[in-house]
C-alpha cells in the first residue's frame, strides 16, 4: 500500500496552481484534504505525476456570505464548516447531513469542495448540493465558470471538470423562506459511506427529494405537492427508477426500500419544520 | 489522563506493619503511562541494522489457479530490487511445513505450482526500500491457469467438488466421530427431538498492528535472528526451525514488549518469518517485511466459519436429555499448526453449562479456496455457542418454555463441583444457578421484560435474549491429539500440560524486575506480576519492573510459552508467583539471621522485611537483598550466591486425552451469563441494543480493572460478530472485505456500555484461584443478540452478522411494483441474499442505424478499438479474437489491464456472444454476454446482459462500486458503439452529447 512515486506541488496562490494545472493537465490531481485521493493513490487505483496541495492556500480558506447564498472555498474543511455558528440558520440541511460525514477526526481535514470535486455517489455533500441546487465554481488558467450541480457531477465518480480546471469554490443557495428540510441517512456504522442517504426540501407548493447512494449519482425528484395517500406511490415509483446496486453490504432491494421508508421520513419531517 | 498518570507514581499503603495484599485491587495499568505519552514501541518502531532491506509480497488474484510460469527479469533489473524470490527457491531453501495431520497438504512460504486463495504469497521482491520493492511487484508477470474454486465448506463436502489438495482424495482431511454415553437412545425416547442448523460466518480481530518481521542471517554460526511480533504458543517454533532445516537454537526468535494487539492472530504470522529468513539469508542482509491492512485482511489469517448441525433430545418439561452435534469446519487452503484448533480446543466442554450426560459428536474439517483459518479469540467458542445457545433457545420456543426456564432446567447442579463433563472437561469451580440470579436481580430482567412488554404493544420490534457459556481458560497442550484416533495416540506418546516459566531478580540495591513467558497483547500482564511479586516482598508494584520482552536464546521458553486460550492468570501468573514465594523464601532466611528470628517469622512490608510479632525487629529489603550480592560468603550454609529465581509450572489436572477420547481441554472453566434487549427499527432493519447485562464467574479476580478491560474488549468484538463483522467471498473465491470500509469493525459509536457484574468462585486447581475472562464475551454476546433479533423477530434462522439488510429480509421485505414500467426500470426486484456474487446486468439502447451495419461494425477490429472503453491498442490474434492493451476505471479511478476478447455464436445479423476477460496489476475479470440486435422502427434495438466476476485488488477494495462500475463500463461500450455508427465522438464522454443520449434513451 505505497502509491507509485509523484512529484509533490504546494503553490503559494491560486494563481500558481491554476498555471500548474494548465501546463499538467490530466497529470496532475488537486488535493485538499487528500482523504479519498491518498487512501487511492496507496492502492494504486489512481497514479498521477503531479500532487497539486491546495490545503495551504489561505485564500481559498473562505465561507462567504453573499445574497442568497454561501460560497465556500475550496481550502475549507469540512469542521470549519459545521462550526460556523451561522449554519444551522442559513443551511440548515448542511447542518443536519454534516455530522454523517466521517469522524470528527476526518473532518478536520476533510474538505466540503474536495467530497464535491471528487463525486462519490455516497457522499453527503454531493447530495445536499444537488437538492438545494447549488453550483460549483471551476476556474482554469483561461477562464472560470459556474456549473449548477447537476451538470458538475454526471455520473459515478465522474465529473464535467476539464483537465485544467479545478473546482475553486462551491455555492449553497440559502434557506428560503417557508421551505422546510430534512436529512436522513442509513450507515452501517456512525460515519461510513450511506447505503442511502435522503434529502428533502418541502414548502408549501413544492416537495423535492435528493437521493444518494442508490444510483450513480446524487439524484432528484421533484412534486408539485404531494397528498399523504400520494407519498408513498410517487416514492416507489422513484425507487425503482434510481434502481439501486448490489454490495456486500446490501442488495438493491433494500436499497430501494430504504428510498421510500427513509423518502416518506424526511418529506414529512421537512414539512413539520416548513412554515 | 495526566492525573491517572500522576498518581500512579506515589503508594497508596506506607505504614509499616502488616503484609500488604496487593492482589484483587484495582491497580492502574503500569503499563499506561508510556502507552499515553505515546513512547510505546511496537515493532515497526525498533531499530533496525544499518543495511536493512525492505520485502513486499505479490500475491495471487485467483481463488485457485496453477502457476505455469513467473518471469520477474523486469523486476529484478528495476533500480533498488536486490532480489526476487519465488516458490522455485523456497522450495530448493526450505521444506515444507509440519501439520497436525498426516495428509498430503504441503505448504511452503510461499506458492509452489498452484496458489490456493486470493492473496496467497507468489513472490517477495526484496529491494532497498518498500516504495521500490511495491513498484517491482508490478513488474513480475505470473501466467495462471485459472481453476475451478471451491468456496461453501457445504459444496466442498459434495463428490464432483474441486479439489483444494488433490493429492488428499477429498476436501475433508479428518472426519472424527465421538460418542459419550448413549444418545441415540436418549433421542429414541425423547418427548421431541429439537434440531437447527447454523452457519456462522468468518470474522477476526484485527490488531492495530499487522505482522512485522525482521530476519538477519549471522552466517557465522548459521543463525537467524528474528524480531517479530509472534505470540505464540511456541509450538511453531519447532515448525519454523525444521521448514528453515536448522536447529532449534539456530532460530533466535525476539517479540517486543508492545505488540500492537494479537487477539491470537499474530500467531500466523510464522511463514513470514520462514520467508524472511531465506531472504536475508540470500540477500546477505537484514530484511524486513511489514504487513499492510490490506495484505492482513485478505491474507493473514480468518477464524474459521462452521457450519454446525445441532440436535437435543428433550423432554416436554424442558429437560434436555442428550445432544447430537455435526460440525464442518472450513480451515480455507491450508492446514497451518495449530489448526484445526478450533474444533477442538472446547471438545472437553461441548456440553457448555448444562448437566447432559450424553451426546455425540461429528468433526469435519474441510478445506476451502479461501484464507486458512488460523488463531482468533475465542477460538472456536463462538461458533459452538452459537449453535448451543441457540439450539436451546430453539427447545424453549418449540415447548412454548421460556427461554431462561430451559437453560436454569439444565444447568450443571450447584455443589457438583469439580464436574466431570461427559466428553472429558473436569469444570473446576462454580455456581450457576447462583449467577443467574445474580444477574437477573442485579442487571434488571424483569424491568427489561416490562420494556419489551410496552415496546410490543406500542407496535415496535423488541427481543430479549440470553446466553449461558462455559468460559475455557489455558489449554491442555494435548488437545490436538484428540483429533487423531486412540491407537495413533498411543504410537506418538501422551501430550498434555501447559508449562509456565516466570523469573524474579532482585539486584544488589534491592531493585526488583520480572520476567515471564506470556507475551503479552496488550493485556496488562506487567501489572499483575507487579501485584504478584510487590505482595511476596513487601513492596510497591510500582516498585517491580517488568521485561515482557522474549528472547529464545537467552529466556527459558517451552511450547506453551506465548498469548494465547486466557492462559495468564492460571499458568504465568502461578509461575511467577512460585519464584516470587522462591525470593521471598531465600530473602527470610537470610533476614532471620540477622533479625535472630526464625525465618518463618520474617515477614515482609513497606519495603523491609521484620519479626512478624515484632515490627521494630527489621531490615531494609534493600540491604537484605545486598548481601547476597556483596557477601555470598555470609549467606546461610548451602544457599545459592545471587537472587534471581525462576519457577515454571504446569497444572496436573492438564492430562492427556484418555482411551474414550475424553479430555480435560483447559484447566479452569469460568461461567458467562448473558441477557440483552435489542430493537430493531422498522424501516431500516437497523438492530439498537438496548440494554446489556454480563455477568462473569472468572474466579479470583487479581485486578478488577483489568478484568473490566477485557469484558470491554471482547464484549466489542462480540457486537461487532453479531452486527457488522464477515469476510465476505464471492462464489469464484474473489475476496470482497480488503478494506475497513467493506470489513466493518464495531467503533466506540457502535458499541454500547454494558452493565458488568462479577461473581468470583475461586478455581481449586491453582494456587492463585484464577481463570479466564478475555474470550466469555466473543463466546456469549454474538448469541445473546442473535436470540435477542430471533425473539423480537420470531424467526428461526438468523445468520450472523445481523446487518440492517439481512435483518430487513428476516422481516420479509417485498416490493410493490411501480405504477408504470419504464424501459429504465430494473424487469424484476432482485431478491439476493446479501452478500457477494457474480456481478450480472442487462441494458438496451437503440441506434439509428441498420443491423447489418451495426453486425459489421461489432465485427470490426477497427470498430473495437474505438469503441472499447480506454482502448490503447487492439491485435487480432485470431478470427474474432483480439487482444487489447485497455486503461480502464471509473472517473478518476483507472487501472492498465491486458483484455482479451472473443467473439463467438455468431448469427449474423441477429446475435452474438461476447466473452474476455483483463488482467493487470488491480486484479483479474472475466465474463461474457450476449448481444441482440433487432429492428426497431428505422433503426436496430441492441439488447445485451452479462455475467462479469472480478477479483483482486479492485473487488477487495471496490466492493462498493463494483456493481454499478460495470454497469458504467458495459454501458460505455455500447454507447461508443451507438455514437460509432451515428457518426457522433467515437470516445470521451463529453457532457451535452451523453445528456443528450440518455434523454434520448429515456435514462
Amino acid at each position: 500500500m505505497k502509491p507509485k512515486s509523484f512529484t509533490y506541488l504546494r503553490p503559494d496562490n491560486l494563481q500558481e496552481a491554476l498555471q500548474a494545472l494548465h501546463r499538467m493537465r490530466d497529470d496532475a490531481r488537486i488535493m485538499a484534504g487528500g482523504l479519498s485521493l491518498v487512501p487511492m493513490m496507496n492502492f494504486r487505483l489512481l497514479e498521477t505525476k503531479y500532487l497539486i496541495d491546495i490545503s495551504g492556500l489561505a485564500s481559498l480558506a473562505y465561507i462567504r456570505e453573499a445574497s442568497a447564498e454561501i460560497e465556500i472555498g475550496a481550502a475549507e474543511t469540512q469542521a470549519n464548516v459545521l462550526a460556523w455558528p451561522k449554519l444551522a440558520k442559513s443551511l440548515p440541511l448542511l447542518s443536519l447531513a454534516m455530522p454523517h460525514i466521517g469522524h470528527f477526526q476526518t473532518r478536520s481535514r476533510g474538505t466540503v469542495c474536495g467530497s464535491i470535486a471528487h463525486a462519490d455517489p455516497s457522499s453527503e455533500l454531493p447530495l445536499c448540493l444537488a437538492t438545494l441546487g447549488g453550483s460549483v465554481v471551476l476556474q482554469s488558467a483561461r477562464a472560470r465558470r459556474v456549473l449548477v450541480a447537476e451538470e458538475f457531477q454526471i455520473g459515478m465518480l465522474a465529473t464535467a471538470r476539464q483537465p485544467d480546471e479545478m473546482v475553486t469554490a462551491v455555492r449553497f443557495p440559502t434557506r428560503k423562506p417557508g421551505a422546510g428540510y430534512a436529512f436522513a441517512e442509513m450507515a452501517q456504522r456512525h460515519g461510513d459511506f450511506a447505503v442511502c442517504a435522503v434529502a428533502a426540501v418541502v414548502s408549501e407548493t413544492a416537495v423535492r427529494l435528493g437521493v444518494g447512494g442508490v444510483a450513480e449519482k446524487p439524484t432528484l425528484r421533484d412534486w408539485p405537492a404531494l397528498a399523504d395517500g400520494e407519498i408513498d406511490d410517487a416514492l416507489n415509483d422513484f425507487a425503482w427508477e434510481l434502481g439501486g446496486s448490489d454490495d456486500i453490504h446490501a442488495n438493491a432491494g433494500y436499497r430501494r426500500d430504504l428510498v421510500r421508508k427513509l423518502g416518506r421520513r424526511v418529506i414529512e419531517e421537512a414539512k413539520k419544520c416548513s412554515n | 489522563m495526566l492525573q491517572m498518570v500522576m498518581a500512579t507514581g506515589s503508594s497508596p499503603a506506607l505504614q509499616t506493619g502488616p503484609e500488604r495484599r496487593w492482589l484483587g485491587l484495582p491497580v492502574e495499568r503500569i503499563e499506561d503511562a508510556t502507552l499515553l505519552i505515546g513512547r510505546g514501541h511496537y515493532t515497526d518502531d525498533m531499530p533496525v541494522r544499518a543495511g536493512t532491506l525492505h520485502a513486499a509480497v505479490l500475491r495471487s488474484p485467483h481463488a485457485h489457479a496453477e502457476i505455469l510460469g513467473i518471469d520477474a527479469a523486469k523486476a529484478k533489473a528495476r533500480p533498488g530490487v536486490v532480489a526476487v524470490l519465488t516458490g522455485r527457491e523456497i522450495k530448493h531453501d526450505s521444506d515444507p511445513f509440519l501439520i497436525v495431520l498426516r495428509q498430503p497438504m504441503d505448504q511452503w512460504s510461499l506458492a509452489v505450482d498452484r496458489v490456493r486463495f486470493v492473496g496467497e504469497a507468489v513472490a517477495l521482491v526484496v529491494a532497498e526500500d518498500r516504495y521500490v520493492a511495491e513498484d517491482a511487484l508490478d513488474d513480475i508477470a505470473v501466467e495462471y491457469r485459472k481453476l475451478p474454486a471451491v468456496v461453501d465448506p457445504l459444496a466442498a463436502l459434495a463428490k464432483d467438488a474441486p479439489l483444494v489438495h488433490p493429492a488428499v482424495g477429498s476436501n475433508v482431511p479428518s472426519d472424527r466421530h465421538f460418542t459419550y454415553g448413549n444418545p441415540d437412545a436418549k433421542f429414541a425416547e425423547a418427548d421431541r427431538v429439537v434440531s437447527l442448523t447454523i452457519d456462522y460466518p468468518r470474522n477476526s480481530q484485527t490488531p492495530l498492528e499487522g505482522y512485522v518481521v525482521v530476519a538477519d542471517y549471522q552466517p557465522g554460526e548459521g543463525v537467524y535472528d528474528v524480531l517479530c511480533n509472534f505470540q505464540g504458543p511456541f509450538t511453531v517454533h519447532p515448525v519454523m526451525s525444521k521448514a528453515l532445516r536448522c536447529q532449534g537454537a539456530q532460530l533466535r526468535i525476539r517479540t517486543p514488549a508492545y505488540s500492537g494487539g494479537g487477539f491470537g492472530v499474530k500467531q500466523a504470522i510464522f511463514p513470514y518469518v520462514v520467508l524472511m529468513c531465506i531472504a536475508s539469508k540470500r540477500t546477505g542482509r537484514p530484511v524486513k517485511w511489514v504487513e499492510d491492512r490490506f495484505e492482513h485482511l485478505t491474507a493473514a489469517i480468518a477464524a474459521p466459519n462452521r457450519v454446525i448441525r445441532a440436535q437435543a433430545a428433550v423432554k416436554n418439561d424442558g429437560t434436555v436429555t442428550a445432544f447430537r452435534f455435526e460440525q464442518i469446519d472450513d480451515y480455507g487452503a491450508y492446514l497451518r499448526p495449530p489448526m484445526p484448533g478450533p474444533l477442538y480446543r472446547q471438545h472437553g466442554i461441548m456440553t457448555g453449562a448444562y448437566a447432559v450426560k450424553d451426546m455425540s459428536i461429528t468433526n469435519k474439517l474441510v478445506m476451502t479456496n479461501k484464507t486458512p483459518s488460523g488463531m482468533v479469540r475465542g477460538f472456536g467458542g463462538p461458533q459452538i455457542y452459537f449453535g448451543l445457545e441457540r439450539l436451546m433457545h430453539r427447545v424453549a420456543i418449540e415447548l412454548g418454555l421460556d427461554p431462561l426456564d430451559v437453560i436454569r432446567k439444565n444447568l450443571i447442579p450447584a455443589g457438583s463441583f469439580p464436574y466431570l463433563a461427559p466428553a472429558g472437561a473436569l469444570i473446576d469451580s462454580g455456581d450457576y444457578q447462583t449467577a443467574i440470579a445474580m444477574a437477573e436481580r442485579d442487571g434488571g430482567l424483569a424491568e427489561l421484560r416490562r420494556r419489551r412488554e410496552q415496546a410490543r404493544a406500542e407496535g415496535r420490534l423488541y427481543g430479549i435474549g440470553f446466553a449461558a457459556v462455559v468460559e475455557p481458560a489455558q489449554s491442555n497442550m494435548g488437545y490436538l491429539s484428540t483429533i487423531v484416533p486412540v491407537e495413533e495416540r498411543r504410537k506418538a506418546g501422551p501430550k498434555g500440560g501447559n508449562v509456565a516459566y516466570a523469573t524474579v531478580h532482585v539486584d544488589c540495591l534491592g531493585a526488583v524486575s520480572v520476567t515471564a513467558d506470556s507475551l503479552p497483547q496488550g493485556q496488562g500482564h506487567a501489572t499483575i506480576l507487579s501485584q504478584i511479586v510487590a505482595e511476596q516482598l513487601g513492596l510497591d508494584p510500582h516498585d517491580i519492573r517488568c521485561n515482557m520482552e522474549r528472547d529464545t536464546q537467552r529466556d527459558p521458553w517451552s511450547i506453551a510459552t506465548g498469548n494465547y486460550s486466557s492462559r495468564f492468570s492460571s499458568s504465568t501468573a502461578v509461575a511467577a508467583q512460585l519464584a516470587a514465594t522462591k525470593v521471598r523464601t531465600k530473602l527470610a532466611q537470610i533476614a532471620s539471621t540477622t533479625l535472630n528470628i526464625s525465618a518463618d517469622q520474617v515477614a515482609f512490608g513497606n519495603g523491609k522485611a521484620f519479626a512478624k510479632d515484632n515490627p521494630d525487629n527489621n531490615i531494609r529489603f534493600s540491604r537484605l537483598a545486598g548481601t547476597a550480592h556483596w557477601s555470598p560468603g555470609e549467606l546461610p550454609m548451602g544457599m545459592a550466591p545471587g537472587i534471581s529465581e525462576t519457577a515454571s509450572y504446569s497444572a496436573p489436572q492438564l492430562e492427556p486425552p484418555n482411551d474414550a477420547d475424553q479430555i480435560n481441554t483447559s484447566l479452569t472453566y469460568g461461567f458467562v451469563f448473558d441477557f440483552c434487549g435489542i430493537e430493531i427499527d422498522r424501516d431500516t432493519g437497523a438492530v439498537r441494543i438496548d440494554k446489556y447485562v454480563t455477568l462473569h464467574d472468572a474466579g479470583k479476580l487479581l485486578n478488577p480493572l483489568l478484568a473490566e478491560g477485557q469484558v470491554l474488549g471482547s464484549f466489542g468484538w462480540g457486537v461487532g460478530c453479531a452486527l457488522l463483522e464477515e469476510f465476505v467471498y464471492s462464489p469464484d473465491g474473489s475476496f470482497m472485505s480488503g478494506t475497513f470500509a467493506d470489513y466493518l469493525c464495531p467503533t466506540a459509536c457502535e458499541v454500547p456500555r454494558p452493565v458488568i457484574l462479577h461473581m468470583e468462585s475461586p478455581s481449586p486447581f491453582n494456587p492463585l484461584g484464577a481463570k479466564g475472562i478475555a474470550e466469555g464475551n466473543c463466546m456469549s454476546t454474538p448469541v445473546c443478540i442473535a436470540n435477542a433479533v430471533a425473539d423480537a423477530l420470531g424467526v428461526k434462522d438468523v445468520k450472523l452478522p445481523l446487518t440492517p439488510a439481512r435483518v430487513k429480509e428476516l422481516m420479509g421485505l417485498t416490493e410493490k411494483p411501480p405504477r408504470v414500467r419504464s424501459a429504465a426500470v430494473a424487469p424484476t426486484a432482485k431478491q439476493t441474499r446479501t452478500g457477494a456474487k457474480a456481478l450480472t446486468g442487462t441494458g438496451s439502447l437503440t441506434v439509428a442505424a441498420a443491423g447489418e451495419r451495426v453486425w459489421h461494425a461489432l465485427l470490426d477490429p477497427a470498430v473495437l478499438a474505438r469503441t472499447i472503453p480506454g482502448c490503447h491498442r487492439l491485435d487480432e490474434v485470431g478470427p474474432n479474437d483480439y487482444r487489447a492493451e485497455v486503461s480502464l476505471g471509473v472517473g478518476v479511478i483507472k487501472g492498465r489491464f491486458t483484455a482479451c476478447v472473443t467473439l463467438s455464436n455468431l448469427d449474423p445479423p441477429h446475435s452474438a456472444v461476447l466473452s474476455g476477460s483483463l488482467s493487470g496489476p488491480l486484479g483479474v475479470s472475466v465474463g461474457s454476454g450476449r448481444v441482440r440486435l433487432s429492428p426497431a422502427g428505422e433503426g436496430t434495438k441492441i439488447d445485451y446482459d452479462y455475467t462479469v466476476e472480478i477479483s483482486g485488488t479492485v473487488a477487495a477494495v471496490g466492493g462498493r462500486m463494483l456493481d454499478g462500475a460495470t454497469k458504467v463500463l458495459i454501458k460505455q461500450f455500447f454507447q461508443h458503439l451507438v455514437a460509432e455508427m451515428q457518426g457522433g465522438p467515437g470516445a470521451g464522454p463529453a457532457v451535452p452529447w451523453w445528456r443528450r443520449l440518455l434523454r434520448a434513451l429515456g435514462f
